[in-house]
């Protein structure tokens, strides 16, 4: 029954995120742009730090673009609606796992366009891809309780990314090193240290998501 | 009536000023008189995380009991641990300058993780200036102090050991504890550190007791 439950709340995100297909055509030409600006104003990248760093930074602005959309529609009535039919737990769950699959779709998107536009430079490109998956889960789960912190005080996005860009610091800085490995081409032993710190820190987020959204819910 | 532990953080800062300048200390390469910055930087950091920690104790209070004092309590220790943030990096500041040669470095776990550290507790004031309502903006800023002192504390303590540092103790480099503390040191070193948490909290109790008393006439 509860599982059912949290599959119900996924599809209805689902449904919402394409009944309204201006928003997700929105992210996408946002991705676009910004890979191509980047690529025009950089000409050609040599150097592999560069390259990561640039990257993990397009792939920040985006997360904290897609994610705090999660909470902001939620309106006055909508909330109350929720707050009498569904369970806190399965509530934020639903968006937290909603916004893993989005970001992890749109990061490998991003990494497309990247590569293509700017120039690939991975050498391990299985590792880099499950640092991209890891790290767009563990940022989506930071950002959602960011979200709905920011949708309770008053819903600027100002807000949103003044709360989450100094907790999400620590996560990108793992992110940024196991990849830069995986650009390097290292061997998977040098760098399994810092997967499983990012696995790690993905239990952690959405442990503390989950408990405290409990404590937000409540108006 | 004031009380003992107040007159004991007084008398044991001054001892470690006193001492902490005259005592005898192992001769160093590098380091040189420098290291007596241990009594005095170290110190100051545990003051901080001290204050850091009892702010979220507060807000775990304040999420389990709803009580708005636990808040204030929270808010206060979270004020006092930023105000120690400052004498510590400045410390550390001058130190860095005299053994690594520089006021500050992006190479350093340890430094990044402060610099997040001050920016998650300004972004706390920040979100707690842009909520009215007292109840909902105390539940709301315990939840972000509880998430973020969790992050904070990932950064600062797990990730510098996995990592290189400039930090003793960190990537390879031996901690003081190993040989630089003797037993000189520690007579100043174990007195300083209980001096100046003590010292936090004095002052964490009298912003307390001004911001309750501030809020109970707001009250009426």
């Amino acid at each position: 029954m509860k599982s059912q439950l949290l599959s119900q709340l996924i599809k209805k995100e689902f449904l919402l995120e394409f009944r309204q297909k201006s928003t997700l055509a929105g992210i996408l030409v946002y991705i676009v742009a910004t890979v191509f600006i980047s690529a025009l104003s950089f000409k050609k990248i040599i150097h592999p730090t560069v390259w990561n760093a640039l990257f993990w930074t397009i792939f920040m602005f985006i997360s904290v673009n897609v994610s705090s959309k999660s909470f902001m529609q939620e309106t006055k009535g909508k909330g109350l609606y929720n707050y009498l039919y569904y369970n806190p737990r399965q509530f934020i769950l639903s968006k937290i796992i909603y916004n893993m699959m989005l970001m992890a779709v749109l990061s490998l998107l991003t990494f497309f366009f990247y590569s293509w536009f700017v120039g690939n430079m991975v050498q391990d490109i299985a590792m880099f891809l499950l640092a991209l998956i890891f790290s767009s889960s563990a940022f989506s789960g930071v950002l959602s309780l960011m979200s709905a912190i920011a949708s309770k005080a008053n819903n600027n996005i100002s807000l949103m990314a003044i709360l989450s860009f100094p907790v999400l610091m620590p996560l990108l800085l793992v992110s940024v090193k196991l990849s830069k490995h995986a650009i390097d081409g290292l061997a998977w032993s040098v760098s399994y240290k810092y997967l499983l710190i990012l696995i790690m820190l993905n239990f952690i987020v959405v442990a503390l998501a989950t408990l405290l959204f409990n404590y937000l819910w409540k108006e | 009536m004031i009380k003992w532990w107040k007159i004991l953080s007084a008398l044991l800062i001054l001892y470690t000023l006193v001492l902490g300048m005259l005592g005898p200390v192992p001769h160093l390469n590098i380091l040189h008189e420098t290291i007596r910055n241990v009594y005095y930087h170290v110190p100051i950091w545990f003051a901080m995380l001290f204050q850091m920690g009892y702010s979220v104790v507060y807000a775990i209070k304040n999420l389990s009991k709803n009580d708005i004092e636990t808040d204030i309590i929270s808010n206060q220790a979270a004020q006092t641990g930023l105000f120690f943030a400052l004498p510590g990096l400045l410390t550390g500041c001058m130190w860095a300058k005299f053994t690594w040669g520089t006021w500050w470095t992006f190479q350093d776990p340890k430094l990044n993780g402060v610099a997040i550290a001050v920016l998650i507790y300004l972004a706390y004031f920040i979100l707690r200036s842009s909520i009215d309502d007292e109840q909902k903006r105390a539940r709301i800023a315990g939840v972000y102090n509880i998430f973020a002192f969790v992050m904070m504390f990932v950064f600062i303590m797990i990730l510098p050991r996995l990592t290189d540092s400039l930090h003793p103790g960190n990537g390879g480099n031996p901690a003081f504890a190993k040989y630089d503390l003797d037993s000189h040191m520690r007579m100043v070193f174990y007195p300083a550190v209980i001096g100046w948490v003590l010292l936090s909290l004095w002052i964490l109790d009298i912003k307390k007791r001004l911001a309750i008393l501030t809020h109970k006439e707001n009250e009426q």
